[in-house]
């Protein structure tokens, strides 16, 4: 078993700010948008990248959490999962342009599910994607607007989130059997 | 959780969990889309011995929101009332591919009998059984007790110091029993009204207190009245003179209303006896909670057939119980995302 850091905390700081310049670029300014994480440090993240934006553009922007336990396609292959609250902004995501921030982006399924879960609140204008790492192995044709980090990886390796509101610690580790050969290319 | 059959053995964090799942589900139902994907393709059946309306279209509705097919059996004009034994017809269910079967039966036990007895794989859910339990109903007034008292801050919470006074008739009734169990575990005071004649021999072994009096009992200034019905059905005995006696002396009408708390509220489980148990200016005032215990009966119970129905099954250990959201081991909060 190996572990690395690939991430520290002003990493992590620089990446999220970075993804918050993108986000003001590519929408052409703070207007109709709204940021929504997906539990659980999605939403930590989702957090910070509202007040990066907010300071950026001296406009606040909406931010929430979006729940997609509901609608998992693997429900039933595992425990069962307490679903976590959904918040929306007051205001809805009619016609608005919905950031969806989640930690670590793999096999898409997550994302289908939050995708099915945004259908069924409302029709947003569109739906970008932004992921603190993005470690490939894609199941869906689901990909990334913007992404903090690309961390190629075995699937076998973990990838570790840790954020300090949620685990009192900040940093990112990729763990993996027997060195990271395969995952490092 | 396999099976829902009691609140008596429900654990403190199981039935936190159960309500704060049930309030995910409430908002779920704030939505613009207020079906859920979650249990499509499983299959829940209404089994009702007894007749019933209001919880079998509450299960009904709860099945429905989370896209489960659902199949109503009755005893009435089905193969029961050609003499099949409960063995057979739930042999027949399981023949079917029911994954839940939701059970209303006349006879006490009966759900844990269907529970226990290998007749059957699906998860059971107690939706009353003869003058036992009836689970969900306590849950969703625990919910209703809750959301009233703390509102958006309601998860996590239990109703530690809550005063609830249970009016009427305790002897045959199944609510009153499973609130009191669930009350207790979840830190309420229960104080328990009836008629003599109406209390049950067992009932000094229950951890509530017992009044004669109602107005002694308001006087005690409850948060919360909980009216029973008078299930005159089952009254095969005289257990008390007429029912004008009975209203005048434990019906909640307006001079007793009046006498309440400011914020104490006026539970029914439905349907009510107006002018007999409980007068039409208490059912209709701001302080009742009867709608919303309509309202969120279908939100507790989506989150006992999520609970029951969602995770793999089979799988998971008898007593395990419901997953706790603090303790969660953090790889499974989302799992696939590693």
């Amino acid at each position: 078993m190996s572990t690395r850091t690939v991430l520290h905390e002003a990493d992590i700081a620089r990446a999220l700010t970075r993804i918050s310049h993108e986000i003001l670029e590519s929408n052409k300014g703070p207007d109709g948008l709204i940021i929504l994480g997906i539990p659980t440090r999605g939403v930590t993240l989702a957090h910070r990248i509202a007040t990066l934006i907010g300071d950026f553009s001296g406009t606040s922007v909406p931010v929430g959490s979006l729940d997609v336990t509901m609608y998992r396609d693997d429900l039933h292959r595992n425990p069962t999962r307490a679903p976590q609250p959904t918040s929306i902004p007051s205001g809805g995501i009619n016609g608005k342009v919905v950031v969806l921030v989640d930690d670590v982006l793999f096999s898409g399924r997550s994302i289908r599910a939050a995708l099915d879960a945004l259908q069924d609140i409302g029709r947003p204008a569109a739906v970008r994607l932004a992921t603190l790492i993005d470690r490939g192995h894609r199941e869906l044709p689901i990909r990334p607007d913007f992404v903090g980090k690309n961390l190629p990886s075995s699937s076998e390796e973990r990838v570790n989130v840790r954020l300090a509101e949620v685990d009192g610690e900040e940093f990112v580790t990729i763990e993996g059997a027997g060195a990271s050969k395969a995952g490092e290319s | 959780m396999r099976h829902l059959l009691d609140t008596k053995t429900l654990s403190r964090d199981d039935a936190i969990g159960i309500l704060d799942v049930a309030e995910d589900m409430a908002d779920t139902q704030q939505r613009e889309v207020k079906k859920l994907p979650t249990l499509r393709g499983k299959t829940v059946v209404n089994l009702f011995f007894e007749d019933s309306t209001r919880t079998r279209i509450s299960f009904e509705a709860a099945a429905k929101r989370l896209s489960a097919d659902v199949i109503n059996f009755s005893a009435k004009g089905s193969s029961v009332s050609k003499g099949e034994s409960l063995q057979d017809t739930a042999q027949t269910l399981q023949a079917m591919g029911a994954d839940a079967v939701v059970i209303r039966h006349g006879a006490s036990g009966a759900p844990r009998t269907l529970a226990t007895s290998g007749w059957i794989t699906a998860g059971v859910v107690n939706a009353g059984d003869g003058t036992h339990e009836h689970p969900t109903q306590a849950l969703l007034d625990a919910f209703t007790l809750r959301k009233r008292r703390y509102g958006v801050d309601s998860r996590g919470r239990d109703l530690a110091g809550v005063k609830v006074t249970i009016v009427g008739d305790i002897l045959h009734s199944r609510v009153a029993r499973s609130n009191v169990w669930l009350l207790e575990t979840l830190g309420a005071e229960v104080t328990l009204v009836a008629p003599p004649t109406l209390v049950p021999q067992d009932v000094s072994a229950w951890p509530a207190k017992i009044v004669f009096d109602l107005d002694e009992a308001i006087a005690a200034e409850p948060d919360a009245v909980m009216m029973l019905r008078i299930q005159l059905e089952r009254m095969n005995a005289a257990y008390f003179p007429t029912e004008r006696e009975y209203s005048r002396r434990w019906g909640l009408d307006a001079r007793r209303l009046a006498a309440l708390g400011p914020g104490s509220m006026v539970m029914h489980p439905g349907p009510m006896n107006r002018g007999l148990e409980i007068s039409a200016d208490a059912a209709d005032s701001p302080r009742s909670t009867v709608l919303d215990q309509v309202t969120h009966g279908v939100s507790v119970r989506m989150a006992v057939l999520y609970l029951l129905l969602a995770g793999e099954r089979g799988g998971v250990p008898e007593g395990r119980g419901l997953p706790d959201r603090g303790e969660m081991p953090r790889t499974m909060d989302k799992e696939d995302a590693r």
